[in-house]
């Protein structure tokens, strides 16, 4: 039987994709400044959001989005700091797009948020493929973990932007060589900017708000010129 | 693994495309997948066969193509191949590459129709 050959080139995730830019659009035009947050489960994404929103309350609106397979917990850790939270519990699916994100928004006003967080399921293989629309994605890699991770999971480390190296209290015990974690991040994401922090002690934290403050300015004065 | 995700994403993606050419007996999907893609081939193999079970591409096959990672050396001014997948540099010159060319590809490109 013959068979003929029609040529389709269409992007598999390109309804995703084509969301994920609408979602940007949208925080653009509203001057919110939004955060992806990807790693690998129990490196310490909830305990460091924790950190931020506490930080960046005291002067800013802040929000966040916590993505889990089950339970709320994380949700609850995280009103401490504001009551902007919102779980969205995924089932079985290991990833969050742009759907899940969109939908979770519903209600909200974008323009009375300054900083919004998007914590993904901790997965260090999956998010990879999903766009959120997010202007900046942090990976964070903790010091327990080992620092050839960025090589074991190299197309995480070079879709995110930033690289927070977290737990930094716990390195000396656990014989972690910052040196080489470095290393490998510029390896598999030449030109990264990587930030050392301890969520339990602060130390580090002031340059990544640095960094969030600097950002914002920069979404805000484009939102100037969009409505120009 | 999402690759049950992403072979569900791409069924949707076919079945649409079919309608809208008056309806396609399907054979097989090609697919062009980028080796930094984050999607595994196997698993995409496998997750395609239970997808497409009860759809429309019910007995159709998946031809992989793999895409290399490409990098741009900017030193150079040339498309590179990396030494591997976790050391983006140039293998001439050990430049850095912050670009890269292909690799990332999840791409349907073409469908084998029956005639």
């Amino acid at each position: 039987m013959s068979t003929r050959m029609v040529e389709v080139r269409a992007k598999v995730l390109k309804q995703n994709d084509l969301l994920a830019r609408t979602l940007r659009e949208r925080f653009r035009t509203e001057g919110t400044c939004v955060v992806g947050l990807v790693s690998s489960p129990g490196s310490g994404k909830t305990a460091f959001l924790e950190k931020l929103l506490g930080g960046l309350a005291r002067d800013s609106r802040v929000a966040a989005l916590v993505g889990d397979l089950a339970t709320e917990n994380d949700a609850a850790r995280l009103r401490r700091a504001t009551p902007n939270v919102r779980q969205i519990t995924t089932g079985t699916i290991c990833h969050l797009d742009a759907q899940m994100v969109e939908k979770a928004l519903e209600s909200w006003r974008l323009d009375r948020i300054d900083f919004l967080f998007i914590e993904n399921v901790g997965n260090l293989v999956c998010p990879s493929s999903y766009d959120l629309g997010e202007e900046l994605r942090f990976v964070l890699l903790s010091a327990t973990e080992g620092e050839d991770k960025p090589l074991k999971y190299p197309t995480i480390f070079n879709s995110s932007d930033v690289a927070i190296i977290t737990k930094m209290d716990l390195a000396e015990a656990a014989e972690f060589d910052v040196v080489a974690a470095r290393r490998n991040i510029e390896s598999v994401r030449p030109g990264m900017q990587v930030f050392e922090v301890s969520s339990k002690t602060g130390s580090g934290m002031q340059a990544v708000f640095d960094l969030l403050h600097a950002q914002l300015a920069r979404a805000r004065q484009s939102r100037v010129a969009l409505t120009l | 693994m999402h690759e049950l995700s992403i072979a569900i994403s791409m069924i949707d993606q076919i079945t649409e495309e079919s309608e809208r050419r008056g309806g396609l007996d399907v054979e097989a999907v090609h697919l062009k997948l980028g080796i930094f893609s984050g999607v595994d081939k196997d698993a995409l193999q496998f997750a395609y066969e239970l997808a497409c079970e009860g759809s429309v591409l019910e007995g159709s096959r998946l031809v992989i193509e793999t895409v290399p990672l490409v990098i741009y050396c900017a030193d150079c001014k040339k498309d590179r191949l990396p030494p591997s997948v976790y050391q983006l540099s140039c293998p001439e010159c050990g430049s850095p590459g912050q670009k890269i060319v292909t690799g990332r590809e999840i791409e349907v490109s073409f469908l084998e129709i029956a005639a």
